[in-house]
């Protein structure tokens, strides 16, 4: 299944991994913020509600 | 019904919930489909042997790197001209989105150059201006952040980001500008006589479609967290002022 990649496998192989992992992390992170964002957002509006 | 209907920052969230998740399930078809149909099922070069298959990476990440500045610009543009808070929060959530294209770019033309010019990094106009467009990028990051008032932040940034476009055109037409150095011209143009061989351009279409479906959702979902983030410190702003 894997292709013949010759002497190059070094440098095509590095080029995948950098950049799945660059956006794995891009993903992730923009991900992780946007529940924490929300989450703190809804927890602000539900205090303000409450009149605490 | 009018686009800027959706400077309304209500309106942009819900209209970009229904559209994220197909945007999303899109770019992870075309990202997936296209990369391994360039990495499994196309054939070596005879120049360039397998280093043909960074092609797919690099290619798409380097157009994102600029189109993404010029996305930055026209929301700079829009929030200095009309003082739509959504066009600048927008322009903050692509900036690192277009930092890591900028990045994978560099760091992939840095492993194709190695074997193929046998050097990994040379002053050459385009290079040069890819590397000053990624510390464009990084300054526009640090100056959102170092700002506390949202409004004066989007002015200085606006006004970053019309200085980094000479740089963002520069990276495209580097080669045009300067008829030297090591970077060849560009290998996929719609009116190129001699472009890349319909084996390599059908996948690398794929990818770029991907590539353009993912930074579409990235700014989708990022703008809404910046929307909701502006949000929270107004409210607690007010909260301390009561």
């Amino acid at each position: 299944m894997m292709p013949e990649l010759g002497k190059y496998a070094g440098v095509v192989l590095s080029s995948y991994a950098v950049s799945i992992g660059l956006i794995a992390v891009l993903v992730g992170a923009s991900i992780l913020r946007a529940r924490k964002v929300r989450a703190e957002l809804e927890r602000i509006e539900e205090r303000i509600k409450r009149g605490d | 019904m009018s686009i800027w209907e959706y400077a309304n920052p209500v309106k942009f969230i819900r209209t970009t919930d229904k559209i994220l998740p197909w945007v999303s399930i899109a770019a992870v078809v075309c990202l997936v489909g296209g990369l391994v149909w360039g990495f499994f099922f196309t054939p070596a070069d005879y120049r360039q042997g397998s280093t043909v298959k960074i092609f797919y990476l690099h290619v798409p990440s380097a157009l994102m790197a600029i189109n993404a500045w010029m996305m930055m610009l026209v929301a700079s543009l829009i929030w200095i001209v009309r003082r739509h808070h959504v066009s600048a929060l927008a322009a903050r959530a692509a900036a690192p989105v277009g930092a890591v294209m900028t990045l994978i770019a560099l760091a992939t033309g840095a492993l194709w150059g190695q074997p193929m010019w046998g050097t990994w990094w040379a002053w050459d106009p385009r290079l040069t201006s890819f590397l000053i467009l990624f510390l464009f990028y990084l300054g526009y990051m640090a100056l959102w952040s170092a700002i506390e008032n949202d409004d004066t932040a989007a002015d200085l940034t606006s006004i970053l980001c019309l200085v980094g476009s000479v740089f963002a055109l520069l990276s495209r037409y580097a080669v045009n500008f300067w008829n030297q150095g090591l970077h060849q011209g560009a290998s996929m143009s719609l009116d190129a006589e001699e472009n890349v061989a319909d084996v390599f351009w059908y996948p690398a279409l794929v990818c770029i479609a991907g590539f353009v479906l993912l930074f579409i959702a990235l700014v989708f979902l990022r703008t809404q967290t910046e929307i909701r983030a502006r949000r929270a410190r107004a409210l607690l702003a007010r909260e301390r002022a009561a």
